[in-house]
């Protein structure tokens, strides 16, 4: 913890004090907000813990997946069919559902960095297991294959914490808790041994294996923590939305959606998930919105508009937007990620 | 299991494998010398799908009649994305590379669904239903065409690489870019040419692929993945690697549905891509 309480005093008073001033307002947020607004700030919540989850391991370590849906789908269907069969607690769940993730991704990473497989093959392997996870829970009948598994839904006006079933406040609360935890996490690990381990990966492995780094168990890490991290994610949208169709949760959009945040935001930066998660909501409830408003009622215009938009973000803003808000707020040093 | 229906559907595996083998060669090819993954691979083979499909319902046109028109309009539009998007992303990480195609596709598949609706297309051509047989085997005619249409272009874009100026030209770019930058060739140019190439090619496999299955926008991305499987199990960038590799993945394909649901075939060109993956990286038929 001693790291944690470094990082606090390392960063300048004015970055701390912008930061417990956010967190004051996401814990009043429920009082003020109605249904609609608070969905959509889990939504944003949602986005920026798994986005921060993928962005541990490409941002860090360099090691870009785009099968990230893998684990949500699995950590879901984990948690869901434990306490849907046998009653367990979520609580307990979780730590099954990451298990099982941490599992996969130890096959996937073995598979993968023991030959060295990097970038795109790796890229394409990420998919592959996903895709063929989709298909296998398709007709995996304990779990209603294509059909979709359904968790009982009760009454919203009681909460019950102990198996997260109640008000979308609860939900609020808890999305708030992992996307904080999963920021401290990874400005933890920026700072820590293991981080420096990443970036050295992420930038030259070559040199980083010369310079005494055993790069196979620091991937291994790294996709294991992104893994675990996606995992509790998943039990988040299992109990959340209570129904899960494979043709949805393992699919290769979704894998997709996870990583927009981040990207937008700007890779490899700690702010980066979270902003680009927020101007995403915005951007696909603001367009939803206009078209209502204008009366458009044409299917795909709205991805259309989507593409036209991340297009010119990545053409236009290769770091992400994250890069330009923190040296207008004078936040230089504390933006980038910390120097040697 | 009769003998024949298996040889049946095996044959119609392999001679639908061709098909898919061209529309991987032009993503091969693409990678080979441009280094860029062309993730809208598949959307751009809807693209030329829906382009036969309208011209067949306006116009009666066979689909065969469409193979020219299609593949020159598609060089040009590979040529013309190469130069004006693509280029400046050449030298760009892969993780912005891939988001630029993904736009891209994006924007292609949700263009068609906007203009043509969630629904499958396809096309009537009045041979569809003839066959010819061969002892007891029964083989379509609509696939005996388009995998010999297939083959022949393949043997024509191998043709243009080994024994034109250009083919040499662009096969100097893909083994030594400073060399051929040295030499005075105009890189992007030729980039942009060879990216034509590779949305030619998947402009013929999409157009021959009407004649055998039915198409919706939902296809493109699920043919970008089955392109990709077929040239990572070929060895990215080998054209013969791309060709074996539809061969194998249009007979797993085939002998899957025979033996498992069709719905789990896919699962087996998966598993197939995660096996050569594990063991073999480079891809059955690299080079090195």
């Amino acid at each position: 913890m001693s790291e944690l309480r470094a990082l606090f005093s390392q960063a300048s008073a004015r970055t701390r004090n912008a930061l417990l001033l956010l967190l004051a307002l996401l814990l009043l947020a429920p009082l003020l907000l109605d249904r609609y607004l608070l969905s959509l700030m889990i939504l944003v919540l949602y986005f920026a813990f798994v986005g921060q989850a993928w962005n541990i391991m490409m941002g860090l370590c360099g090691q870009l997946s785009l099968g990230h849906a893998l684990y949500v789908g699995l950590g879901a269907y984990t948690a869901a069919a434990l306490y849907q069969h046998f009653g367990l607690t979520p609580w307990l769940g979780m730590l099954a559902a990451v298990l099982v993730c941490v599992a996969m991704a130890s096959v996937i990473g073995w598979l993968a960095f023991r030959f060295g497989i990097a970038g795109t093959y790796f890229a394409l392997l990420t998919i592959a297991f996903a895709e063929f996870t989709r298909i296998g829970f398709d007709h995996f009948d304990w779990v209603g294959a294509s059909g979709g598994f359904f968790l009982k839904v009760v009454q919203q006006g009681t909460t019950d914490w102990l198996n997260l079933r109640g008000h979308p406040r609860m939900f609020y609360f808890l999305a708030l808790a992992l996307a904080v935890g999963a920021f401290v996490l990874t400005a933890w690990l920026m700072r820590s041994r293991a981080g420096y381990y990443f970036r050295a990966i992420r930038d030259n492995e070559e040199a980083a294996r010369a310079a005494g780094v055993n790069t196979f168990r620091y991937k291994m890490i790294a996709i294991q923590i992104s893994a675990a991290l996606t995992a509790l994610a998943g039990v988040f949208f299992a109990f959340y939305y209570n129904n899960l169709f494979p043709e949805q949760i393992f699919n290769m959009g979704r894998s997709i959606e996870i990583i927009l945040a981040p990207i937008i935001g700007g890779v490899g930066t700690l702010f980066g998930p979270v902003i680009g998660a927020a101007l995403l909501t915005l951007l696909s409830e603001g367009l939803t919105e206009l078209l209502q408003i204008l009366g458009i009622q044409a299917p795909g215009l709205k991805q259309i508009l989507y593409g036209v938009a991340l297009a010119l973000s990545i053409m236009f803003m290769p770091h992400g937007v994250w890069p330009g808000i923190a040296r207008r707020l004078g936040l230089g040093r504390d933006a980038k990620e910390p120097q040697e | 299991m009769p003998l024949d229906l298996v040889v049946n559907v095996l044959l119609g595996g392999l001679l639908t494998g061709l098909v898919y083998g061209l529309m991987a060669l032009g993503l091969s090819v693409v990678y080979g010398v441009v280094r860029i993954v062309n993730f809208a691979h598949g959307e751009l083979m809807a693209l030329a799908m829906y382009v036969t499909v309208v011209a067949f319902a306006a116009f009666r046109l066979d689909p065969l009649w469409m193979l020219l028109p299609v593949a020159l309009g598609f060089f040009g539009l590979g040529y013309v994305l190469q130069r004006t998007l693509i280029n400046p992303f050449i030298a760009r990480p892969e993780h912005a590379q891939f988001m630029l195609l993904l736009a891209v596709a994006l924007i292609l598949v949700n263009g068609l669904l906007l203009v043509f609706g969630p629904d499958a297309r396809n096309v009537q051509v009045d041979y569809a239903l003839d066959s010819f047989q061969i002892g007891p085997v029964l083989v379509d005619k609509v696939r005996v065409v388009c995998a010999l249409v297939a083959l022949a272009s393949c043997a024509l874009l191998w043709a243009v690489f080994r024994f034109t100026r250009l083919g040499k030209a662009i096969r100097a770019c893909a083994d030594n870019l400073l060399g051929a930058r040295i030499v005075g060739l105009n890189v992007a140019h030729l980039y942009g040419l060879t990216f034509g190439i590779g949305c030619a090619c998947v402009g013929v496999a999409g157009t021959l692929l009407t004649l055998l299955v039915d198409v919706t926008p939902a296809s493109g991305p699920s043919y970008t993945l089955l392109a990709f499987i077929i040239v990572i199990i070929g060895g990215l960038g080998s054209m013969p690697g791309a060709l074996a590799g539809g061969v194998l993945i249009g007979v797993s394909e085939a002998a899957a549905g025979l033996v498992f649901t069709p719905s789990a075939k896919s699962m087996v060109s998966f598993a197939l891509l995660i096996i050569v993956l594990a063991f073999k990286p480079q891809g059955l038929f690299a080079r090195r």
